[in-house]
């Protein structure tokens, strides 16, 4: 490696600091007789407290001192403890309660740490010591009998002779891992397929949109003109078991706009209501839910990475780093009033995902 | 000042623990005859360390993982890593009737109705931010004075995992108490998930034990943060700190110091009275701001509930430069081919992150590899003295930062009246073009610190003192150094560019011209430490002569 | 090229600016408004409402208006290029926006904001009615509907943090809308602004009418509003509410460069 190097031919001065442990390639490294010489330790200075007896004796009673004050500290945590408890429904009791036991250990562990360290700084010896270095790696005898005792190692096994067993054993070594790759599958129902899931949410034909988290059902004449009302399907919210699932697939922002404003594609048409759109909720890019709703610009916008949607165009990304328009739901209106999904989702609402195109 | 003075101190000392009587000394042989313990006490007792407030940032994090163990432990005590639904009754009013899962209803009785708990909550979280933010300033530490350089690769890329797992205990922990904030949190990192090409879809379904957010994952993050991570990370400590013993410390060039010695204070007493009093320090500061100062109150997010989100929703410190990565990326990254989804917005992401991560890890492993240096280094660089290498430093330090920021892009547009958009536009210029503005000032600043060295070892400090001459010529008088002060100034290590040269078969490889390409990078421009000629030459020299001298060694040098 | 504007200038007077049958009409409207709004809200806010329904206040009202705010929202209220229409805003929205200092604005910009309160709450009252007199829109919410005592804490709470968290924050501080607006914080705000507020939807919020959010709970959100007013952190200073941002910066700023200053007061040489 060597060969190549510039520093090669150039001596090593004595005591420059890139004077060498043990002799090994300095490579491209400039190392040059003519540097100047290190001058040795300077001389040492004597502090005040080992010149000046009073000031050692200030500096003791400063170190014992900040020890007696930490006991102060440890007991007025603990009387802090019983004369600040917590009252049910108050939450000043907590705030004293935090307050007072921490002011009182902060003060047992301040005055602990910064009288030992004063106490290392004014008291103890400020001499200096110096250790030799020695270069780490092992000296030439105990690396020589280090390879003697893997070459004997090898030799009485016969690892590199016996290639067969040496061989199957690295063989089976790395095949008894696999099994622990399969138990992992277990981490999630055996008998659901992500990819059928993801495509799907609670919303079908009729079911009606109501309020979150109430249930209420939601009319048509409910939703003035500037509303958005946050949005589950009938029947989640009385869901026993996974509730939360369908909802992180189902929420829905329904928002009311001027007809005008709206610029649908032909074959959409029909998914709005007098201006009434539903979209999903969840962000397209990784799934935060995206409910700001500006009444006048009619932006969306999602306060995680600040994706953006305009709702006036199917809810088109217009700035930020997600991709796909929110999903629309295609909304109708009942017999009763109520408002009512067309059909579930027609592509499936969040991240993206592999299986998703 | 010598080892003799250490020696004599240390005599003193071992006549002193035997006047000091019979207990000590009966309890120091009990233990001694059956540990050997006495071997220890003499190789390390009196091992040296030295002394520099740059060298307590590891210490800092040592401390605050210790800090976050002992109130870590306290919390599993009361904490439930469960996702069953109850309905809250506990002190705090406005939750009171709420649907929320175990883990968190049990988190609010740790602050609401455990004395002493919110606090515990409180230092827990507090010392979590501390932990990770010590070991990135550690690190940077190590970096910008080549600490990493040989025999301390290893110990490097030992403490660079120890960063990473200090994100992921951070991370895992941050989740568990299953509040809004958390659950958000969680639904990036499943959206993260998904967007991986082939496994994403799966790889989220078998984490989250079945669809997001299901019940299983506070579960098993609860397993990751107190026992599987916390385990890696105290095998990895033991090792990290063993690596110092081993290596002994690196020490700032100095008088005296070489590179054949450490000099410092003894472990015993010194040593340990600072370190000592330092864990004490730390965990009053952390414990100082846990009294005063709330962390992560979780009673306003309220439990997660896929449909709410809270303004500002964002990570904790150390995750925010990924989270800022994927805010920094422009819309419509994503297309489909052959009926797959890719998701750029979301691969790119992880490919930069991870990719500036590794270049990280194996940093020192590239700047061996160019110079070519075998040597063992235990005199630490001063940063202006490697200015390529601190260029770099600079140049990953304001990429990580502008990432960093664009984590808080709303907070800032809020609270300096900019938009949104502004801010995330600038930010993604500061990503690109920042890096390289940074590196050639940063590389320009080393320089002219150099030369400014130069500059005061030639011809001493500027008084500011004029003194008129005889002849009418005014001057100013410099203040010429010390030797002990010059000699902090002159010694560095000095490296030329590599040439090229063929190898035995006569010729030359292309890795070889990658790497005499790198070196020339490197180290084309470099202000070579002063000589002994140089400095007999200069008493008494005009400044002008210098600089040409400078110019000239600069030349040749190319 | 906007200019800016100063509400405060007076435009010359055109004679015939409004049929005079109109203001006979408007009153008309204004009265039976205001008369119905008196029969729903009864007796506890009897002060506003024989205020604003008499004549004199909305003549008053209207005197203002030509003032101060015409030069943007036109002299009948009818909207004009740099300022929307009036009519049918409804009291709530004047006193909401006049009330808080929105209005008269200063200048043009993405939205207009908080500023100290240029007018007294009776000429504020006038305004309100004169502006309530135009057509019938929101009027201001009766006491006993912003009474934070009476209201449940929890489902506030649960509301807020449906409808209003993603804008304003879970703890009200706020945050940001795209192109420059933002949610203001809604820490000290009343009772009856933040009430007037979901009802008429100032600036880009939506609006929620009572069919959305109830009145109780409406009301609910107040209690809820107020009750983290009136009970400060349990955990001590709360950084402005702001999240993880703000505690990142600050562990780095007070909490490690603490420590830091003290590493230099451990390893410095004692004197």
């Amino acid at each position: 490696m060597a060969k190549d190097d510039n520093g090669a031919e150039d001596v090593t001065a004595p005591d420059s600091p890139g004077e060498e442990l043990a002799p090994v390639a300095a490579s491209t490294a400039v190392v040059t007789r003519d540097s100047l010489v290190n001058p040795g330790f300077p001389p040492h200075r004597p502090r005040v407290t080992d010149l000046d007896h009073k000031e050692e004796r200030k500096a003791e009673r400063a170190v014992y001192t900040l020890f007696y004050v930490s006991i102060v500290g440890s007991v007025f945590a603990i009387a802090a403890y019983m004369a600040f408890p917590i009252v049910p429904e108050d939450p000043g009791s907590v705030r004293l309660n935090n307050l007072f036991i921490g002011l009182g250990l902060s003060l047992a562990l301040l005055a602990i740490g910064i009288g030992a360290v004063h106490w290392g700084k004014a008291l103890m010896s400020d001499h200096e010591g110096v250790d030799e270095r020695h270069p780490v790696r092992g000296t030439e005898p105990v690396r020589a009998r280090a390879v003697e005792i893997f070459q004997q190692a090898n030799e009485e096994s016969g690892f590199g002779r016996r290639t067969l067993i040496r061989n199957s054993l690295i063989g089976a070594l790395v095949v008894f891992p696999l099994p622990a790759v399969v138990l992992f599958r277990g981490l999630g129902p055996m008998d659901q397929n992500p990819v059928e899931l993801l495509h799907e949410t609670m919303w079908k034909k009729g079911v009606r949109l109501t309020m979150d988290p109430s249930g209420t059902p939601i009319k048509a004449s409910d939703v003035t003109l500037g509303s958005s009302f946050h949005v589950i399907p009938e029947g989640l919210s009385e869901m026993e078991h996974g509730r939360l699932e369908e909802k992180a697939k189902a929420a829905v922002l329904l928002i009311r706009m001027d007809p005008a404003d709206l610029v649908e594609s032909d074959e959409r048409k029909t998914w709005s209501y007098q201006g009434i759109v539903a979209y999903s909720k969840i962000c397209t890019h990784v799934g935060c839910p995206v409910a700001l709703y500006e009444q006048h610009t009619h932006h969306l916008l999602c306060p995680c990475h600040q994706s953006q949607f305009d709702v006036e165009n199917h809810c088109k990304v217009i700035f930020g780093p997600a991709k796909r328009a929110l999903p629309q739901l295609p909304i109708a209106v009942d017999a009763e009033g109520y408002l009512i999904a067309q059909s579930d989702f027609t592509e499936p609402v969040g991240p993206s995902f592999w299986e998703r195109a | 000042m010598t080892t003799i003075n250490t020696r004599e101190s240390a005599e003193d000392q071992t006549v002193g623990t035997k006047k000091a009587g019979g207990f000590t000394a009966t309890a120091a042989n009990y233990i001694d005859e059956r540990t050997s313990i006495s071997g220890a006490v003499k190789e390390l007792g009196r091992k040296i360390f030295p002394d520099h407030w740059s060298f307590l940032l590891g210490e800092v994090a040592l401390y605050s993982f210790v800090i976050i163990l002992l109130s870590g432990s306290f919390l599993t005590f009361f904490f439930q890593a469960s996702m069953a639904e109850v309905v809250y009754d506990g002190s705090y009013a406005p939750l009171k009737g709420v649907p929320m899962s175990v883990a968190m209803s049990s988190t609010m009785d740790i602050s609401f109705d455990i004395r002493g708990g919110l606090l515990m909550r409180q230092v827990h979280h507090w010392a979590a931010l501390l932990f990770v933010a010590a070991i990135g300033l550690h690190m940077l530490r190590i970096y910008f004075t080549g600490a990493f350089r040989k025999p301390r690769e290893l110990n490097w890329v030992i403490g660079f995992i120890l960063f990473i797992l200090a994100m992921a205990e951070g991370f895992t922990g941050y989740s568990l108490p299953d509040d809004l904030l958390s659950g958000n949190g969680l639904r990036i990192i499943d959206g993260l998930v998904k967007g991986i090409p082939v496994i994403g879809t799966w790889t989220s379904f078998l984490l989250f034990g079945g669809e997001f957010p299901g019940t299983d994952i506070v579960g098993r993050l609860y397993s990751l943060h107190i026992l599987l991570l916390p385990a890696i990370i105290v095998a990895l400590i033991a090792m990290h700190l063993l690596f110092v013993v081993v290596h002994k410390h690196t020490q700032y060039p100095a008088a005296g110091r070489t590179n054949q010695n450490v000099v410092g204070y003894p472990v015993l007493p010194v040593y340990a009275a600072k370190a000592g009093g330092f864990f004490f320090i730390v965990f009053g500061v952390v414990m100082l701001i846990a009294s005063l100062f709330t962390i992560n109150p979780i009673w306003n997010y309220g439990p997660y509930d896929p449909s709410p989100v809270s303004a500002g929703t964002q990570p904790d410190w150390y995750i925010g430069f990924a989270d800022g990565a994927m805010r920094l990326i422009p819309p419509g990254w994503e297309f489909v081919w052959l009926n797959h989804t890719y998701s750029l917005n979301i691969v790119v992401v992880l490919a930069v992150v991870g990719l500036f991560i590794v270049t990280v890890m194996v940093y020192p492993f590239i700047e061996a590899w160019i110079t070519g240096d075998k040597r063992e280094h235990h005199v630490l660089d001063r940063p202006r003295n490697a200015p390529t290498r601190t260029a770099i430093g600079a140049a990953g330090v304001t990429f990580y930062a502008s990432l960093w920021a664009a984590a808080s892009s709303d907070i800032m547009a809020t609270h300096f009246h900019l938009t949104m958009e502004g801010v995330i536009h600038t930010l993604q210029a500061t990503t690109l073009l920042g890096p390289i503005l940074a590196f050639f000032i940063a590389k320009r600043v080393c320089l002219a610190l150099q030369k400014k060295d130069r500059e005061i070892v030639l011809h001493g400090y500027e008084s500011g003192r004029i003194v008129r001459l005889p002849g009418g010529e005014f001057v100013e008088v410099h203040q010429p150094v010390d030797e002990y002060e010059r000699w902090k100034l002159v010694s560095y290590s000095d490296f030329k560019p590599l040439m090229l040269r063929p190898n035995a078969q006569g010729k030359i490889g292309p890795a070889e011209k990658v790497r005499a390409g790198l070196s020339r990078w490197f180290f084309e421009d470099r202000i070579t430490p002063i000589t002994q000629t140089e400095l007999s030459h200069a008493h008494g020299d005009h400044p002008a002569a210098i600089t040409d001298q400078e110019h000239q060694s600069e030349i040749t040098d190319k | 090229m906007t200019t800016i504007k100063t509400p405060r200038t007076r435009r010359p007077r055109k004679t015939g600016r409004r049929h005079p049958l109109a203001s006979i009409a408007l009153i008309a409207v204004g009265l039976l408004f205001t008369g119905g709004a008196y029969a729903a809200f009864s007796t506890s806010t009897a002060v506003a409402t024989t205020d604003s329904s008499s004549q004199q206040t909305i003549a008053e009202g209207e005197k203002l208006f030509a003032a101060n705010c015409a030069t943007c929202h036109g002299l009948s209220a009818q909207g004009s290029a740099e300022g929307p229409s009036l009519i049918g805003v409804g009291a709530a929205s004047v006193d909401f926006q006049v009330g808080t200092g929105r209005m008269p604005m200063q200048m043009q910009g993405p939205q207009a904001q908080k500023k100290p309160v240029q007018f007294t709450p009776e000429q504020i009252t006038a305004l309100a009615a004169y502006v309530a007199s135009l057509a019938p829109g929101p009027a201001i919410p009766a006491a006993e509907l912003l009474d934070a005592a009476a209201g449940d804490a929890a489902n506030g709470a649960e509301l807020f943090r449906i409808n209003c968290a993603m804008c304003h924050n879970v703890a009200g501080a706020g945050g940001a809308l795209t192109e420059g607006k933002f949610a203001p914080a809604i820490e000290n705000v009343s009772a009856q602004h933040i009430y007037e507020a979901m009802i008429t939807g100032p600036q880009n919020m939506p609006v929620f009418n009572d069919m959305n959010i109830t009145p109780e709970d409406k009301r609910d959100i107040i209690t809820y509003l107020k009750y983290v007013e009136d009970n400060p952190s349990p955990g001590g200073l709360a950084l402005g509410s702001l999240g993880p941002v703000a505690e990142g910066l600050f562990i780095w700023i007070f909490g490690l460069g603490a420590i830091v200053a003290l590493t230099v007061w451990i390893t410095a040489k004692s004197n």
